[in-house]
């Protein structure tokens, strides 16, 4: 699968089938601080993605 | 996932889009009852950064009728403010609200990006003082001022200020501030208090609020960042915990409140409120000569 990580401007590839939430430990991010869309749409930490999903990562926390 | 009110699919917490906004503006409006935030009357203005959390507040209290105006604070910083700003120009031209940006340069004579080359000053201080100021003084032709701040950020201040020792000014949080401590100072409310972060950065994305990541670029040199990132780590390991704070602060803010007589004066210089002889508007804006 294809991640992008919106905070850091970063793509990464990955082998994964899994939830959202089992990603998002895989990568050792926080749920706290990232929002999961894929083509657009949101996706609840129950839902399942696979290796050929392209993920966006949108970050929750803003500044200033 | 299946939403737990219909089979459409779940977006967060078991909600579809639909019964999440509804799930979301129920919790505001509530919000808005249980602290007597807002009346249907009320000129409000919305401090608007063009952010998520502001953004979303101006949509919501739009939404439910209220009579509102977005005031910006352009503080002139490049490549960052000038983006946000957009961003509302733009909402608040489609959804037909009036607007007002107000900048440092006219107030005080420099941007922030200029204040930061010459001074040595934490850009973080000097800009909530500066920000505070102009939406006072912009506030004075509405009945209330009301801020995105959202669960995270309270949570945040009261550790804050915990943590450096700040008793007093934990008294000074809380939903709504202002009106009860001097006549002077305008009536904030803030009707996201009671929802975290997540859940306005959700239904911002819901709504086609949000826009590109855009951090402000002095935010890390900000003692507020590190304790976000702690309290966050512990919420994510121990949910609940940013509610049980804010509701300790509810449950106990009025033993950390100083005497009232302390916020009744009013700056020498600008006549604006101040707890001294000078305000820090005016103090600050006197070290930039």
């Amino acid at each position: 699968m294809k991640v992008f990580i919106e905070k850091d401007k970063k793509n990464i590839s990955l082998n994964y089938s899994g939830s959202v939430a089992g990603l998002l430990e895989k990568l050792d991010i926080n749920t706290e601080t990232v929002i999961v869309v894929r083509e657009n749409e949101l996706l609840d930490e129950g839902d399942s993605v696979n290796d050929d999903d392209r993920l966006k990562l949108m970050s929750v926390i803003s500044g200033g | 996932m299946k939403c737990r009110l219909c089979q459409n699919k779940s977006v967060y917490k078991e909600y579809c889009k639909v019964h999440y906004n509804n799930y979301f503006e129920k919790k505001a409006r509530s919000t808005i009852l249980r602290f007597g935030l807002l009346k249907k009357k009320d000129r409000v203005a919305v401090a608007v950064s063009g952010g998520k959390d502001s953004m979303s507040l101006l949509k919501f209290l739009h939404k439910y009728g209220y009579n509102v105006t977005a005031i910006a604070v352009d503080e002139g910083i490049f490549g960052y403010r000038d983006k946000t700003l957009v961003t509302m120009v733009n909402f608040c031209k489609s959804e037909n609200i009036p607007y007002k940006i107000i900048s440092f340069k006219k107030t005080f004579g420099k941007t922030l990006d200029e204040i930061m080359d010459k001074k040595k000053i934490r850009p973080c201080t000097v800009c909530g003082v500066f920000r505070r100021y102009i939406l006072n003084v912009a506030a004075k032709e509405y009945d209330v001022i009301a801020t995105g701040h959202n669960l995270d950020d309270e949570a945040q201040a009261v550790v804050m200020n915990l943590v450096k020792s700040n008793i007093s000014l934990i008294g000074r949080l809380g939903p709504v501030s202002g009106s009860k401590a001097s006549p002077l100072f305008p009536k904030r409310v803030k009707p996201f208090y009671l929802l975290p972060e997540k859940e306005v950065m959700i239904y911002s994305f819901l709504n086609g609020l949000n826009t590109e990541f855009n951090e402000c670029p002095n935010v890390g040199l900000s003692f507020r960042l590190r304790v976000r990132d702690r309290l966050n780590e512990i919420e994510s390991k121990q949910p609940g915990t940013k509610n049980k704070i804010v509701e300790w602060l509810l449950s106990n803010k009025n033993n950390f409140m100083r005497e009232e007589s302390a916020y009744g004066g009013s700056c020498k210089l600008c006549g604006e409120p101040a707890t001294k002889e000078v305000c820090n508007a005016c103090l600050y804006a006197s070290r930039l000569q």
